[in-house]
């Protein structure tokens, strides 16, 4: 109630905007006043502020006296006084508002009507308040597309220009180099925006159809810029180089600068994955190169999850790797990729995990992607053998220039030979760079944090590369230099969330085959999906626990599922007798009626046995018949008979009782049926109220 | 004393809660509305629950008076109601009850009406069973809270 006040408070024409999506103004319209009030709790629980009506003319009278009141409307498409698809289109012309549609019935044709009538979204009932969460974005898209409708006629190139001039700003401000470049190219040239890369800031009118950046591309691509030498490729001779049709300079532009972006983090990357082993202080090969194959297999995660083809991992066979891992080392990898499951993708785990294979010279050649990232993630393991080769320790920036070449000329070579050939001479660095590296320490850490910061900022406008996830796995490293400054050794694992420890384990102790990707991201999802499975499962365990009550409760149980199994066979009986004994529908469904009540009745019962509430009102109503109350049922069989029994009086005794029906002793289904078939036709309105009887009466009985 | 007795209430009532999930009775969203339910809305899942029972014996009403009546043909109107009555029960989660209605309203749009007798029958059985097994709930909560709260003056 206070937050909605103070919601209120700050109502107006741009109330809450300051706060946006807080506090922003819905109207809920539905008929069914159950959904309408969960409706209304759900937004009230994501701070919109909640106005709500139950009829479609009201919301219309609503929004007509005073459109600005509201920035959203969520309507039901089945309403008794106006068709929500005519609430839809009225309040899109008139008010111009976004609506968003709710609706029990997800067929296509419905959703194909909301949207051509001008719904914003289209949800099914039931709402999660999940969704609900996101629904402002629809406001804001309506409004920044009303804003953009103002601007483009007038100054169209100056707001591209300005477009693209902010988003290099913005990523480049680390890349002086690059940030100049762009700025005499669009001095040289007049349209720019296009193809920046920076999708989000992209204008309307114009689009020019996206290049993809195959590998073959991206193969040419780097082979060029090697050629020319990274300080000095410019993107017009690498254009010339590649000699690819349909290539635009801007094309080329922009890849190369997300291509020095990249690079620039696989440096930063290197230097932190050189602390790590650094801090660890081991010495041990087989961790190093583990390590540097961590790296790798951290930047699979750089490439985006889906973008693996299955191809690019079925020849792993990390099995061997594992074999060499020393406890501490284990320890550590696991460390690393339930760092990397903590980040929530469960691919990247996938991707760790078989980045600590062997990574045979096939895979990348027949790796699929697109933008050629897989290559991108070459280079982490070369650039440490760069390191040790070079025996220079505390060079990061050098690093970057010196190595840079290296890198590219490789990135199109694979190294199966070269991991395990890296990792001796990487042990030989380890040696004698530990200490300058651990000086470098602090170092490290700030400049790739801040570099991380950077990239993260800048290539957060670009939305929709590869890079993206790139960022957010140097994010990931950023977590692990964080990490790898606190390690001492295993103890800090202990910080990682249990069930990603439990799953990395079971990644350890399990051979991975060299399966296809699609194996391992559904293994993985299940496995990361556990938890949930297990909750449940911890509630049904619960629910078996027992104590005396407990056992009343199995029983309760069982005899549900008897009785639902009943209940779903009688049916089947009787649709089957129908036939046999006469056509009639009504006598059918009596029966059916009869015994469901019945059985119904008798779970009740069974519940108020179980509960060892002896309501005996209840349960003398319901059979007339107090000994059976405390008659403990001794098989279940039995005991349903005896309470069917007691519950078949009642129902009859509420019934206008049909020609003398005496109180058989039924012993089974066939003769409750045989006797009921002799009740005759006129059994329907009768049962129809002892049903209902029957429902009414818990109603009285509880509460 | 009266401590220990709320503590069994407690137990009771998460039993009976992972009974009704493990059998499919009762899904996640009822578990969304015990969220909602806080200081501002103390006793928003009971409000909503009675809401629930108070109109779906109403369209389960309706639903048979369509149909035990001779000359039923107006299959749309009963998909209107049971429209509601899904919409409804699928908002508090009550699971088996809705997929009832999802054969129902499959039966009738294939103008089955035998079909549509048949799982206006199994709804309502479920219905009941529904409702029995929440205001079963709803006690154990209500002497729970009892319990609870009376607890407190002893130790004064």
């Amino acid at each position: 109630m206070a937050v909605e006040e103070k919601m209120g408070g700050s109502n107006g024409e741009d109330g809450g905007k300051d706060w946006f999506p807080l506090g922003m103004r819905v109207l809920a319209v539905d008929d069914d006043p159950i959904c309408l009030k969960v409706l209304e709790n759900l937004l009230r629980k994501c701070q919109y502020h909640v106005t709500t009506t139950n009829q479609a003319i009201t919301a219309l009278k609503m929004l007509r006296e005073n459109r600005n009141k509201y920035d959203l409307v969520i309507s039901d498409v089945n309403m008794p006084d106006m068709d929500g698809f005519k609430l839809l289109e009225l309040v899109g012309l008139e008010m111009d508002l976004p609506v968003i549609m709710l609706s029990a019935h997800s067929d296509t044709k419905l959703v194909m009507k909301g949207i051509t009538h001008g719904a914003c979204d289209y949800l099914l009932k039931p709402v999660r308040i999940e969704e609900l969460k996101n629904i402002w974005q629809h406001v804001v898209r309506r409004k920044k597309t009303d804003s953009k409708d103002q601007i483009k006629a007038p100054n169209q190139d100056k707001a591209r220009a300005g477009n693209g001039e902010f988003g290099q700003t913005s990523t480049g401000s680390s890349d002086q180099k690059v940030n100049k470049k762009r700025k005499d190219q669009s001095e040289d040239e007049e349209e720019e925006g296009e193809d920046n890369g920076h999708e989000n800031d992209d204008p309307s009118t114009q689009k020019k159809p996206r290049v993809v950046w195959s590998v073959e591309l991206h193969r040419k691509f780097v082979a060029a810029v090697n050629q020319l030498g990274l300080d000095k490729a410019v993107p017009k001779k690498i254009l010339d180089l590649m000699n690819v049709e349909g290539l635009t300079r801007e094309n080329v532009a922009s890849h190369l600068q997300k291509y020095r972006l990249y690079l620039k983090r696989l440096s930063s990357v290197a230097t932190q994955q050189a602390n790590m082993a650094a801090a660890l202080g081991s010495k041990d090969p087989s961790y190093l190169r583990m390590s540097s194959l961590d790296g790798f297999g951290d930047f699979r995660t750089l490439t985006g999850p889906g973008r693996l083809s299955s191809a690019s991992l079925s020849s792993y066979q990390p099995a061997g790797m594992f074999g060499r891992l020393n406890s501490s080392a284990a320890l550590s990898l696991r460390g690393i990729s339930s760092g990397v499951i903590q980040q929530g993708h469960s691919q990247t785990l996938n991707n760790s995990i078989n980045g600590l294979g062997k990574i045979q010279p096939a895979v990348l050649p027949a790796n699929q992607n697109q933008n050629g990232t897989l290559f991108q993630g070459i280079p982490t393991s070369i650039e440490l053998n760069q390191l040790s080769q070079n025996k220079s320790t505390n060079h990061f920036g050098e690093f970057n220039r010196v190595n840079d070449p290296n890198v590219f000329g490789v990135a199109t070579n694979f190294f199966d030979a070269r991991v395990p050939g890296g990792s001796s001479s990487n042990s030989l660095s380890t040696a004698s760079g530990n200490p300058l590296l651990l000086q470098a320490n602090t170092q490290q850490t700030h400049t790739s944090g801040s570099f991380g910061n950077q990239s993260s900022h800048g290539v957060a406008s670009l939305n929709q590369e590869s890079f993206d996830m790139g960022v957010r796995g140097s994010s990931n490293f950023l977590d692990h230099g964080r990490c790898s400054e606190n390690w001492q050794g295993a103890v800090q694992l202990s910080s990682f969330p249990s069930s990603s420890l439990s799953t990395s384990e079971a990644f350890n102790h399990e051979q991975l085959p060299p399966n296809n990707l699609q194996e391992n991201l559904s293994w993985t999802s299940s496995h990361v999906s556990n938890s949930p499975i297990d909750l449940s499962s911890s509630m049904a365990n619960s629910a078996r626990l027992d104590d005396s009550r407990g056992d009343m409760q199995c029983q309760v149980g069982l005899n549900n599922n008897v009785i639902q199994n009943m209940g779903y066979t009688a049916k089947q009986q009787w649709g089957d007798r129908r036939h046999d004994y006469n056509g009639n529908l009504n006598n059918s469904f009596s029966r059916l009626d009869s015994l469901i009540s019945a059985s119904g009745a008798m779970m009740d019962q069974s519940n108020a046995v179980t509960s060892k509430r002896t309501d005996v009102s209840l349960f003398s109503q319901l059979s007339g018949d107090a000994p059976y109350v405390v008659q403990h049922p001794e098989g279940e069989k039995s005991a349903f008979d005896a309470k069917l029994r007691s519950n078949e009086d009642y129902l009859f005794e509420q019934t206008k009782p049909q020609s003398g029906f005496s109180q058989n002793n039924f012993e089974s289904l066939e003769d409750i049926m045989s006797s009921m078939i002799k009740q005759g036709q006129n059994n329907e309105t009768a049962l129809m109220d002892g049903e209902f009887g029957f429902d009414a009466y818990p109603l009285g009985s509880c509460i | 004393m009266l401590g220990l007795g709320a503590d069994r209430l407690r137990a009771d009532m998460n039993r009976l809660l992972a009974f009704l999930f493990h059998q499919g009775i009762l899904d996640e969203q009822y578990l969304q509305l015990q969220q909602l339910q806080d200081e501002s809305s103390p006793n928003f899942v009971s409000e909503v629950v009675n809401i629930y029972f108070h109109e779906s014996e109403k369209l389960l009403r309706n639903l048979r008076s369509l149909l035990m009546d001779r000359e039923f043909s107006d299959y749309k109107k009963m998909g209107i109601h049971l429209n509601q009555f899904m919409g409804s029960s699928s908002s508090i989660g009550a699971k088996r009850v809705r997929n009832v209605c999802v054969a129902f309203r499959a039966a009738s749009e294939q103008n089955n009406r035998a079909g549509c007798l048949r799982a206006l029958e199994l709804l309502e059985h479920e219905y009941c069973f529904l409702k029995n097994k929440l205001h079963e709930l709803f006690q154990i909560e209500q002497q729970r809270v009892l319990a609870a709260g009376v607890r407190y003056p002893m130790q004064n």
